[in-house]
């Protein structure tokens, strides 16, 4: 179990490398950052100054390990827009992306898995066939447009939820969350809900084709030739099977939503991780952008073990065979 | 029949698919009985219906396909026309269920242990603990050597044969009184077919199971069935005691599958091949379905469809016999 870590670990490195050599090559050929460092006023003895300050100066390999060295001990310089550590304004930041992406992964999870069996299960009835008209529109409907929407409804038409910022938040340590408080959960529910919905529908419609899928294979006809109740047939021995698949893409999806909360944080003016993402774009606040660049990367790889991982816990077949071989 | 019921009664069996282009009939007017403990061999070319019959009797014909006409009973009551949460209860239960390919019966998620042990608590009032000792119990009596280390395993980390042998353990373990054996050997390596027709002889006689067994080896018919249906094109060309219908059949059909025979000392191995393809479901002739292949076809065998007429030892739908005779005159 252990060797198989590592060896995933030792795997993925090659990738994070690459996404450090991209954001780093930021730093060499986008913007001028003495430049927008200094503004408009400035002499060629502070240029100068803080070319060295900032080891620009150095080969470019030199410059790249050095920010290698750095970035592994979470230290990604100072922000050019707002002159504070990177390290600062991401730990600051993470908790509300986190929490917002958790919540709408939970909701597309513990929606669409019941609502994809359902569908699977009794495909001919009206209510599967609504869902089914229902998850085209989240699927098709851009994810602005429908934060736009519900703002619109919820805040503007019926006043009942707020359209924007994270409401009260409470610290915990360095962590600041919104699920303490009355307001944070209210604020919640509209972004959390934008983000999620896209991954909702998809989870619903995988869920309901493998679903039809497993539900025509032998071993599920064989269960019911055993008479073995409805229940275990459907969730003992169909959802089970439909698990590997659902676990792909559940995975790879929860690495998206945090990847794209930049639409709706943007959206929600929520103060996470993608806004400051994208107000960092605006102004080529370069340190910044290379720290999420590697910190998303970062997360993509662990999701993606996590992911091997529970294929093992599922799936028998995974788990024997290594060291016998013999199938 | 001694006045009794037999165990399991088919009558008149009519299986319907609703299609875009008309309804197909897939079984038309299928009948016949099994008594407790017998075997029923059913053979017939590909298409022929066998599996459908199977499927029928246990209550699971694949949507759309369903029971258009007819009846089915068991011990004299009709499970044709149940709730599923009934029939559910009578399957596994009442009736087993063998699959063809071993390697597709078994669910990959769980131990066999797991799947005999819910098997047994479904239909049997015994704990888990006790289900868990029988399953070992099973596994030992299907011939999978140290059961009670093998229990835990999953139907991967078995072969091919040995997994044929867990599914007959899954299909007896609630002691049901009617097998339906569709092609049990079909998809194992020939090496090991006789072997798992031997386990399943023995374990039905034993147990006292009758069996209703699809097969496209007449050597294992010969060996196995106490009678033989022969079907063709859904319905039933003719059904009777193994040695009858093997050795000197009435049915041209019959007579054409065994026809080509070798010399008494070579064994039936497969199903001869006759001139021509059985009709598909939508193009199936008028008058007697097998007329435009027989060769014994006559002028009433386009007009008018035989049902089973007695026709010596065995019963045949075929004109021939329409004398009453029974005269066996092919
Ligand atoms: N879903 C379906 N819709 C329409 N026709 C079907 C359907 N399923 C099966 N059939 C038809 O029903 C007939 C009987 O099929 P069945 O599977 O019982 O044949 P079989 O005798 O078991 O053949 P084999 O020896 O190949 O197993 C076939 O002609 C088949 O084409
Ligand atoms: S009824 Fe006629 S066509 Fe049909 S099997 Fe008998 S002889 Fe042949
Ligand atoms: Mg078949």
């Amino acid at each position: 179990m252990f060797a198989f870590i590592l060896s995933r670990v030792l795997q993925s490195l090659p990738v994070l490398f690459t996404v450090a050599l991209i954001s780093f090559a930021m730093f060499a050929y986008v913007g001028d950052p003495v430049a927008i460092m200094l503004g408009q006023d400035f002499t060629e003895a502070q240029r100068q100054a803080l070319v060295k300050d900032l080891g620009l100066d150095q080969p470019f390999w030199v410059q790249f390990a050095t920010f290698l060295g750095n970035a592994v001990q979470g230290e990604f310089g100072l922000s050019y827009r707002l002159s504070r550590p990177v390290a600062d304004l991401i730990a600051e930041r993470a908790p509300a992306t986190l929490e917002l992406a958790l919540t709408a992964a939970t909701l597309a999870l513990l929606i669409g898995v019941p609502m994809g069996v359902y569908t699977g299960l009794y495909r001919n009835s009206w209510l599967s066939r609504f869902f089914l008209t229902f998850s085209l529109v989240g699927v098709s409907l851009p994810t602005f447009l429908i934060g736009i929407l519900l703002i619109l409804v919820f805040a503007v038409w019926l006043g009942v939820l707020p359209s924007f910022g994270r409401g009260d938040t409470v610290k915990i340590g360095w962590w600041s969350t919104g699920f303490l408080t009355w307001t944070g959960i209210k604020a919640l529910i509209l972004p959390s809900i934008t983000l999620g919905l896209f991954q909702l529908t998809l989870i619903m419609r995988l869920v309901r084709a493998e679903m039809l899928e497993v539900l025509r294979v032998d071993y599920i006809k064989f269960a019911r030739a055993r008479g073995l109740p409805n229940r275990a047939v459907h969730f003992g021995h169909a959802l089970k099977n439909t698990l590997v698949p659902v676990i792909t893409i559940v995975g790879l999806q929860l690495g998206a939503i945090i990847a794209f909360a930049i639409v709706t944080e943007t959206v929600f003016q929520w103060p996470g991780m993608g806004l400051l993402f994208i107000q960092s774009v605006n102004q080529a606040d370069i340190p910044v952008m290379a720290a999420y660049l590697l910190l998303i990367s970062a997360l993509f790889v662990t999701i993606n073990l996590i992911v091997d991982l529970l294929y093992y816990a599922v799936d028998p077949r995974l788990r024997i065979g290594r060291g016998q071989g013999a199938h | 029949m001694s006045g009794q019921n037999p165990l399991l009664e088919v009558r008149h069996l009519r299986v319907e698919f609703p299609t875009r282009r008309g309804t197909l009939v897939a079984l038309d007017d299928v009948s016949f009985t099994i008594a407790a403990g017998e075997v029923l061999g059913v053979v017939g070319e590909s298409g022929a219906g066998k599996s459908m019959t199977g499927a029928a009797i246990i209550g699971l014909l694949e949507p759309p396909g369903r029971i258009a006409g007819g009846e089915i009973r068991l011990d004299g009551k009709r499970i044709d026309n149940l709730r599923y949460e009934d029939m559910r209860r009578i399957r596994g239960k009442d009736i087993g269920a063998i699959f063809q390919d071993p390697l597709t019966t078994l669910n990959p998620l769980y131990t066999v242990g797991r799947q005999l042990a819910e098997t047994m608590t479904t239909h049997l009032p015994i704990t888990p603990a006790e289900a868990r000792k029988r399953a070992i119990g099973w596994l030992d009596l299907v011939g999978i050597p140290a059961a009670a280390q093998r229990i835990d395993s999953y139907p991967h980390e078995f072969s091919g044969g040995m997994r044929q042998r867990v599914v007959i353990a899954l299909a007896l373990c609630a002691e049901p009184r009617l097998i339906v054996a569709d092609e049990p050997t079909t998809a194992l390596d020939v090496s090991i077919q006789a072997q798992i027709i031997a386990l399943l002889k023995s374990l039905a006689r034993e147990k006292g199971t009758a069996m209703m067994l699809v097969t496209h080896d007449m050597g294992v018919i010969a060996e196995t069935a106490d009678r033989v249906a022969v079907m063709y094109a859904g319905r039933i060309a003719e059904i009777g005691p193994v040695r009858n219908v093997v050795k000197q059949a009435s049915h041209p059909y019959t007579v054409g599958l065994m026809g080509s025979i070798p010399p008494l000392d070579r064994r039936v191995e497969r199903l001869a091949q006759i001139d021509g393809a059985m009709p598909r479901l939508s193009a199936i002739p008028k008058g007697c379905a097998y007329n435009p292949r027989c060769p014994k076809s006559f002028a009433r065998c386009a007009q008018d469809r035989p049902d089973l007429l007695p026709a010596g030892p065995t019963q045949a739908a075929c004109w021939l016999y329409a004398d009453g005779e029974g005269a066996k005159n092919v």
